[in-house]
């Protein structure tokens, strides 16, 4: 409905109002719980070996996220979040882009970075804040990014990457290699300002950017029933005029059914897509959080019997790609990677000093580097004052 | 050389960095075909097409989301945001996101090639929302580089190396001026340096320090204080973050006293980070306070504007007062 057009008004001779649900958005679902497939699905072209790679995607994940909440319980990191709950909204959706793909996400992602390559030490690395870390130890454990896997660096500040994925989808067009962006976000983040800024300019601009919002029914401890009154998310993709769809978020084979549709659709017609994954978050917001002050131990149980993982393994099960025998080796494996690993980045020196005053610029500016002459002369009088005068241990 | 006002200064540096780099874009509120609200992008998108310069919906948060984005990808993003007094909803993308974007990636991605163009200042009877000054704001940012041309010379070499800069830069631009500036500006590309300040006007009596629309009122000052035979030093700053510590702290050692003036508000303004750090590398040779010529502690009145302004009258009785300390 263009302002300034010759069109025919579409009128209406009663005051009738629209209802806010008048607009109902069904759910994408084709596997079910035992594996099987929905009567009448349309099943996405998925060899076994992606199937593997995602599977096993998922399952390192939980375990790595397992992992390090008891490490952050044992007081090893400060801070972790997990993905659980959520493993086949993420893997699934990031298996359907290529590696020049840009990805933009919230922070719940880790297991679009792993499918990726990351690797455990990689993760620990960033975790850990040590020399080794990608980010300089400069961010909170779970801030992930890498240049060489197009994985934009996580920041703190919620809905922010919304219209800068649409401004980086923006110039990957005109840029024109075929590529795209994936941006992810929580249905909570999706009340913020930026979402409503970056959806608009993303269709109005016509950005190839596939906007996938994980709604897991709860933003710290408020639930969806106090984010919005609408349809959900979905339902206001449709008013900017994105092409919108809600799957299953627990169901692999939905999600990655309709991510590959949506990356065809942002790089062959230049415009924006908006996928809806219905999840939920099972476990605690973060380390810093306890679920049991705001929801019932029953409601995480019901949604414990949907996890995504055994439902894939089921299918795949059911298609013979898989074992328990393989399913035991790989826990084995990936608790022990996952053990071994921590134990040997603890004992990695933390980043040096000057760190404290690169990239805030491109070069430190002189009253920059006034300031650190100063603290380095203050911490060579108080030297076993503070854990490190460069390359040190973590006190 | 060809005579420009400001504002045909600033169309004329877009245009040349536009024609050096294809992979520049020019964003904002009615920036496209029209030109924006001041025609700062005059007749870009005839030259250069649609796709590089173009309308955005009227969001200043999604503006600069936008341009961060198209910034870390590696293109070129010029935006603007139609007064500096509509900056604010774009505070958190530029504050939180485009200022930390190196820091916090440990340099796996930047966004270094993103400018802010925002004319800002009062004096063109523009009331709360189309006079504020709000470089200090921006100043209190790590990451950010702040600069405030006073005339078209300045306007285009400082916009050519703020686009060129490797670091995103807030770039104000003095409204009041646009029109009323006019000066020799070559044709041929150029840039200014980024940091460092300009004696304007050689004295030794005390120094005169400003930026930005509030030089005007400077030169007044300096002219009507010269007719008392006060010798005036005066300095444009034109970068406000990072400021030129080196040539303010000479010329403050040269004469012994120094006023600053601006249109901002007095308490939390730039002006006081000045006073300080010169107070403190020029203690021994100051002969009395630091002057501080500002606007008042209020929202920008529109009846009383002329009363509310750091006029050169006031910058005058300032001067004297300091001379007589």
């Amino acid at each position: 409905m263009s302002s300034a057009s010759d069109e025919k008004p579409n009128l209406m001779h009663q005051t009738q109002f629209i209802q806010g649900h008048d607009l109902p958005i069904p759910t994408l679902s084709i596997l079910n719980a035992d594996g099987s497939i929905q009567a009448g699905a349309e099943v996405p072209e998925l060899d076994q070996e992606t199937a593997i790679k995602i599977y096993r995607n998922m399952v390192y994940i939980r375990v790595l996220d397992e992992r390090m909440i008891s490490a952050q319980r044992q007081g090893r990191l400060s801070f972790y979040l997990t993905c659980s709950g959520e493993e086949a909204a993420v893997t699934g959706t990031a298996a359907a882009f290529t590696i020049n793909d840009m990805i933009m996400g919230q922070y719940r992602e880790q297991a679009a970075l792993r499918l990726r390559g990351f690797s455990t030490e990689q993760f620990m690395n960033q975790l850990l804040s040590n020399k080794d870390d990608l980010g300089k130890g400069r961010q909170m454990p779970v801030h992930y990014g890498s240049n060489e896997l197009n994985y934009m660096t996580i920041s703190s500040p919620l809905g922010t990457q919304i219209p800068q994925a649409a401004g980086y989808a923006y110039a990957q067009k005109l840029q024109g290699n075929d590529a795209c962006t994936l941006c992810y976000f929580g249905e909570g983040a999706a009340s913020e300002g930026d979402f409503h800024a970056g959806m608009n300019m993303a269709a109005v601009l016509n950005c190839p950017v596939v906007f996938v919002c994980r709604n897991n029914g709860y933003a710290i401890s408020t639930p969806a029933d106090e984010q919005f009154k609408g349809d959900g998310i979905a339902a206001r993709g449709v008013g900017y005029g994105i092409k919108t769809i809600r799957v299953d978020g627990n169901d692999i084979l939905a999600v990655y059914s309709a991510s590959l549709a949506a990356r065809r659709i942002a790089i062959e017609n230049n415009e924006p897509v908006l996928i809806e994954t219905m999840s939920y978050r099972l476990g605690a917001h973060s380390t810093s959080d306890d679920p049991s002050g705001y929801r019932s131990k029953d409601e995480e149980d019901k949604w414990r019997e949907k996890d995504p993982i055994e439902r894939m393994q089921n299918w795949l099960q059911s298609k013979g790609w898989w074992n328990e025998e393989e399913e035991k080796s790989i826990l084995e494996s990936y608790r022990k990677d996952v053990l071994d690993t921590l134990k040997r980045v603890e004992k990695k020196d933390m980043p040096g000093l000057d760190e404290l005053i690169t990239d805030v610029y491109d070069t430190p500016p002189a009253h920059l580097q006034k300031q650190f002459e100063e603290l380095k002369e203050h911490i060579a009088k108080y030297p076993e004052n503070y854990p490190v005068a460069g390359g040190a241990k973590h006190g | 050389m060809a005579k420009m006002n400001l504002l045909q200064a600033i169309n004329n540096a877009l245009d040349s960095a536009m024609a050096a780099d294809d992979s520049m874009i020019c964003l904002g509120e009615d920036v496209g075909k029209f030109g924006g609200v001041f025609r700062a992008t005059s007749h870009l998108q005839e030259k250069y097409g649609k796709a590089r310069c173009f309308n955005t919906p009227l969001t200043e948060q999604g503006i600069a989301g936008f341009a961060i984005g198209m910034a870390a990808q590696g293109s070129t993003a010029v935006a603007e945001i139609q007064f500096a007094d509509y900056i604010f909803p774009a505070f958190d993308q530029i504050v939180n996101e485009a200022a930390k974007f190196r820091y916090r990636s440990g340099n796996e991605f930047n966004v270094g090639s993103l400018v802010f163009r925002t004319p800002y200042g009062g004096g063109i009877a523009g009331g709360l929302y189309h006079s504020q000054s709000p470089e200090a704001y921006f100043c209190h940012t790590p990451g950010l580089k702040v600069l405030m041309p006073s005339n078209p010379y300045q306007a285009k070499g400082l916009l050519l190396s703020a686009i060129r800069d490797p670091n995103p830069v807030l770039f104000f631009e003095p409204k009041r001026l646009y029109r009323a500036a006019e000066g020799d500006v070559p044709e041929d590309d150029y840039e200014i340096p980024i940091g460092k300040a300009e004696v304007v006007r050689n004295g030794s009596d005390i120094t005169l320090l400003a930026w930005g629309a509030q030089m005007t009122e400077m030169y007044k000052a300096a002219d009507k204080a010269a007719e008392e035979g006060i010798s005036c030093e005066v300095i444009d700053l034109r970068s406000l973050l990072p400021w030129d510590v080196e040539t303010v702290a000479n010329s403050v050692r040269k004469t012994g006293r120094l006023l600053i003036a601006h249109e901002a508000p007095h308490t939390g303004g730039f002006g006081g980070e000045i006073a300080a750090t010169i107070q403190q590398e020029c203690f021994l040779s100051l002969e009395a306070p630091i002057a501080r010529v500002t606007g008042m502690d209020t929202p920008f009145p529109l009846a009383h504007e002329k009363e509310y302004l750091p006029d050169y009258l006031k910058v005058y009785e300032a001067l004297v007062a300091s001379l007589n300390y």
